[in-house]
């Protein structure tokens, strides 16, 4: 009996030729990657410890980007407490200059490796064929000052993907769509595997908008095979693979489904949860008074482009604030270079500084009382981007666009032409 | 009719900014006693539950210098503070004051002399009494009275508005 | 005897050929500015009054920029009260996310030269850079206002400061002011106008003249004041009338006070903790650890700032576990510097860059500090508790001082 591509890595990381569903482990750790949300309760644990001690820091990765620049002094005490440890340990160190998850899919994530985020959304990196997954400060903390930790091996599931995508559809569409077929805990503790001749028509972009939100059915990871546009993409930045991991044909899955790509549309998740999916078309006119373009899901260059074509010619509606945010540095600039900003800044839009934004919902952009946005994050929950009494919507950078034009939920194929 | 009274004092520094009667932080908050318990919170953050309605406060010169925010004297009007003694004010603050009703009395010579929970004995427009000793005051201007007089340029304009 | 700039002033408006400092005289007003933190307040002292119309609804002009974007959960109640109340009042200026209004009052043309301008925010003296009287108030005086368009005023006294010379290279109308208001003290100019004149004066750009009438209020001003030059008619895009040029003070004039300065011997200064005229040399505080800059305001948040910054970082890093934030005083400043390749430079050398808006200025985000930090910033104001803690260390200082200590890490002299 074969194993899946999430087995392979766990018994590549715990030194065993083969892991079963329900198996325990003991695994060495690739990356640990923590931020802003936790660190500081993480720092206060490891200084309890009666022998603190890192076990490699090297493999730790530590990004300022929840709330960034700082909001209130409390959020400037956590952040200092972590900018000094990170000083003091000389641990890798990112403040300002993106989304965690974007910074370790550009400069640190290797297909083969094992990485701990503390962030439930750490299930990005299965994009490049790594295994990736969210753990608490505690679990950290364990790993960090180990270099191990324990893993229940996952069932997995299996997508096919087959067929492409229509044009005005995208990979978010696609992600929303799996997530409300199978339900908020559809996936719960298992691993998503991604797969099937449809994958190799999405982009990096689309690979990690994909795995990013699996933790949105509950899944503990998700995982792709490091094909050519991956290895592409990891060539192009100077890193090579760990190790290559392909699924063995007779792998057991707990459950298969085909997903022919040419069947997504544009959709929304409604208020207040992530499986409220249904198509974009059944709430257009919904007024919003905010859109939010950015996260680490939807906040690459992909889908800044994808914005500002739809703003060229034409403005964001005026009572309607449409908040952009590059999900890293390097993407601002490239974005700068490309005159997408411009695009942004002329059409009315509000662009920030790379970081969490109201994704993150504690600071930057956050919604009153009643307010509707439209959002390209990870989460719609109750209170989720602000009061408790708002509502958030979940959709791709076009609908989200298209929506901040015309100050109602719309897609894009609903804007007039621009005129001349 | 001078309108004389007795009060507590409590006793600030030169140039007490608007930033420390009210920091902005609070400034979005509903209303002004919302913002009451953060009042001078920057410099004394526990003053504001120690002041109690009939106080008065003594300061040294450029007080309320810093922004226009019409909360600085709004907040310390709802802590009741009877009236601010100051070797000199900062010009919106004075206006804003005005307008809002807060007496403001302008007397360098008394803050050196005093300390929390000494005792004043104020003579509107005529004179301070503290400890013994005298410090004359100068009465407010004709065009101040009379706002003050109306009850706040609300009323004024409440009544150049037919409505009262 | 002749007649203070702020007299003609007045003159010209209220047809009073007498009037003179200390007069108390009505004003006609010529613009208001109302901004996103006390909007809700105008609104209800405007009703309360007893109004049901504005007085004239193309002078009102509506800026949000405390709260963009919104950080507290209120926030953005403040802007849809704002907007109910631009839709029942017919108010058309309404600007959403375009900047800093004091920034956006004479760079969208609102003001112009010898008008009279009042506004809900102390840094509203930033208008006299082109010749405008316009003073700050608070929100009940605007709220009459807007009913009768009109306000009292008391002449105010004049200073005169005539600064003569050419600046030498590191030195910045950022670095003039301060020292200026180090000598006047927070308090040396309070009730007056200051008028400034002289050949470094002259030499100045309309963005650095504004530098200086914008912290006129930190030494307790009612106003300050620049003559209208060739320049101030090219940014304000209107002709160089006689009737303009003669908006100036009469050397016979009678000034409580005048202060003569040499441009070439004026030094990088910095106002120290936590009073604005605590003025101290650059260098004798040179090599103090900071942790974070801050580039941005209404102060000094313009392209030329971010030039002189950009200027500075080219090729440089800021220094590691250093912040340097960015906050554009305007949409179009973000877009100038976008174009000419400035943000580049400035993202290149790590800087964190936000959307145009008051940001760390206000205190209520953009980069709130904790105690024991310290922060360089190009601000106008380094108050106990403006920028996080009381325990935070501000240091007012101009865009190349700023630029020159996030390379360092340190406090650093410009060169």
């Amino acid at each position: 009996m074969g194993m899946t591509l999430a087995e392979k890595i766990i018994a590549s990381a715990a030194g065993v030729d083969v892991v079963r569903p329900g198996d325990i482990h003991t695994v060495e750790l690739d990356l640990l990657m923590s931020n802003d949300g936790t660190t500081h309760l993480t720092i206060d644990m490891y200084n309890r410890l009666a022998h603190p001690h890192i076990a490699d820091t090297d493999k730790l990765v530590w990004v300022v980007d929840h709330n960034c620049p700082s909001d209130s002094p409390k959020t400037a005490a956590s952040q200092k407490k972590m900018r000094d440890f990170a000083k003091t340990h000389g641990i890798t160190f990112y403040e300002g200059k993106g989304v965690c998850h974007q910074l370790m899919m550009e400069n640190h994530v290797r297909p083969g490796q094992l990485i701990f985020g503390a962030d439930s959304h750490t299930c990005a990196y299965g994009a490049l064929g790594a295994f990736g997954t969210g753990v608490g400060c505690t679990d950290y903390l364990y790993a960090m000052v180990t270099g191990h930790s324990w893993v229940l091996v996952p069932e997995s599931l299996k997508f096919n993907l087959y067929g492409h995508l229509n044009p005005g559809v995208t990979a978010r569409d696609l992600i929303l769509t799996i997530i409300g077929r199978i339900g908020a805990n559809g996936a719960n503790y298992k691993a998503m595997e991604f797969g099937g001749e449809g994958l190799a028509t999405l982009s990096m972009s689309d690979r990690i908008a994909v795995c990013n939100l699996c933790v949105e059915a509950g899944a503990k990871t998700a995982v792709m095979e490091a094909d050519r546009v991956a290895l592409d993409y990891l060539a192009a930045r100077g890193r090579t693979p760990k190790a290559v991991f392909y699924s063995d044909p007779d792998a057991v899955y707990a459950q298969t489904y085909d997903i022919d790509l040419g069947s997504i549309v544009p959709v929304v998740a409604k208020p207040h949860f992530v499986d409220q999916v249904v198509p974009a078309a059944e709430c257009r006119g919904i007024p919003i008074d905010e859109a939010f373009l950015g996260s680490c899901n939807n906040g690459r260059i992909e889908d800044l482009r994808a914005g500002a074509a739809l703003l060229r010619g034409r403005r964001v509606a005026d009572a309607v604030r449409l908040l952009v945010v590059p999900a890293s540095g390097e993407i601002y600039r490239q974005a700068l270079a490309e005159g997408i900003l411009k695009a942004f800044m002329e059409a009315g839009a509000i662009v920030m500084n790379p970081n969490c934004s109201v994704c993150w919902g504690s600071c930057q952009g956050v919604i009153g009382e009643g307010e509707t946005l439209i959002s390209t994050g990870t989460r719609n929950f109750k209170g989720r981007a602000g009061h408790p009494g708002s509502f958030v919507y979940l959709a791709s950078a076009e609908t989200v666009t298209a929506s901040a034009i015309l100050g109602e939920i719309a897609t894009a194929d609903q804007l007039p032409p621009v005129e001349g | 009719m001078a309108e004389t009274f007795t009060a507590r004092i409590w006793v600030l520094g030169d140039d007490i900014d608007t930033d420390i009667v009210i920091p902005t932080e609070y400034l979005a908050l509903k209303t002004v006693n919302d913002m009451r318990p953060y009042a001078f919170s920057p410099l004394r953050p526990e003053l504001a539950a120690q002041i109690r309605p009939g106080d008065v406060i003594v300061a040294g010169s450029n007080f309320g210098c810093g922004s226009s925010r019409e909360q600085a004297p709004e907040v310390i009007k709802a802590l009741g503070v009877r009236c601010v003694i100051a070797g000199s004010f900062a010009r919106i603050f004075f206006r804003n004051a005005i307008n809002n009703g807060l007496l403001l009395i302008e007397c360098p010579a008394l803050r050196p002399d005093v300390a929390d929970g000494d005792e004043v004995t104020v003579t509107v427009g005529r004179e301070i009494v503290c400890k013994g000793k005298r410090y004359p005051i100068a009465s407010l201007s004709d065009n101040l009275l009379e706002i003050v007089n109306a009850g706040g340029l609300v009323k004024a304009m409440r009544r150049r508005n037919g409505l009262d | 005897m002749g007649a203070t700039f702020i007299e003609k002033l007045i003159r010209r408006n209220t047809g009073l050929p007498e009037a003179k400092a200390g007069d108390i005289v009505t004003v006609n007003v010529d613009r208001v500015m109302i901004h996103d933190i006390f909007i809700p307040f105008v609104k209800d002292k405007f009703e309360e009054m007893g109004f049901t119309r504005l007085w004239d609804a193309d002078k009102v002009v509506l800026i949000y920029d405390h709260l963009v974007p919104a950080s507290q959960l209120d926030d953005p109640r403040h802007h849809r009260i704002g907007n109910a109340f631009a839709a029942q009042y017919g108010l058309t200026h309404v600007h959403r996310s375009d900047g800093i209004c004091h920034q956006l009052m004479t760079e969208a043309g609102y003001v112009k030269p010898g008008d009279v301008v009042f506004g809900t925010d102390s840094h509203t003296t930033t208008y006299g850079c082109v010749g405008a009287f316009s003073s700050g108030i608070g929100y009940t005086e605007m709220a009459a206002i807007l009913g009768t368009g009109t306000l009292w005023v008391k002449i105010p006294e004049t200073i005169r400061i005539v600064i003569d010379g050419v600046l030498p290279d590191n030195v910045v109308s950022k670095d003039v002011i301060l020292r200026i208001i180090g000598d006047l003290t927070a308090a040396g100019a309070s009730y007056c106008a200051l008028e400034f004149s002289g050949s470094c004066v002259e030499a100045m750009s309309v963005s650095s003249r504004m530098t200086m009438s914008n912290m006129a209020v930190e030494a307790g001003a009612k106003c300050a004041l620049f003559t209208p030059d060739e320049k101030t008619a090219a940014y304000c895009e209107i002709p160089l009338t006689e009737e303009l040029r003669a908006l100036h003070g009469d050397d016979d004039a009678h000034y409580i006070r005048t202060l003569h300065y040499q441009a070439e011997e004026l030094v990088p200064v910095l106002a120290c903790p936590s009073q604005v005229d605590k003025i101290r040399p650059v260098r004798a505080l040179a090599g103090l650890e900071i942790d974070q800059v801050f580039l941005g305001s209404c102060t000094n948040g313009r392209l030329e700032d971010l030039m002189a910054a950009a200027a500075i970082l080219k090729g440089n890093q800021v220094a590691p576990f250093v912040k340097l934030i960015v906050t554009p005083a305007s949409r179009k400043v973000y877009l100038q510097a976008l174009e000419n390749g400035t943000l580049d430079i400035l993202a290149a050398a790590g800087a964190i860059i936000t959307h145009p808006g008051c940001g760390l200025c206000c205190g209520r985000t953009g980069g709130i500090l904790t105690d024991g930090e310290r922060v360089v910033a190009t601000n106008n104001r380094n108050f106990l508790g403006r920028m996080g803690t009381s325990k935070v260390e501000i240091f007012l200082a101009s865009p190349a001082t700023a630029a020159a200590s996030a390379i360092a890490g340190r406090i650093a002299v410009p060169e």
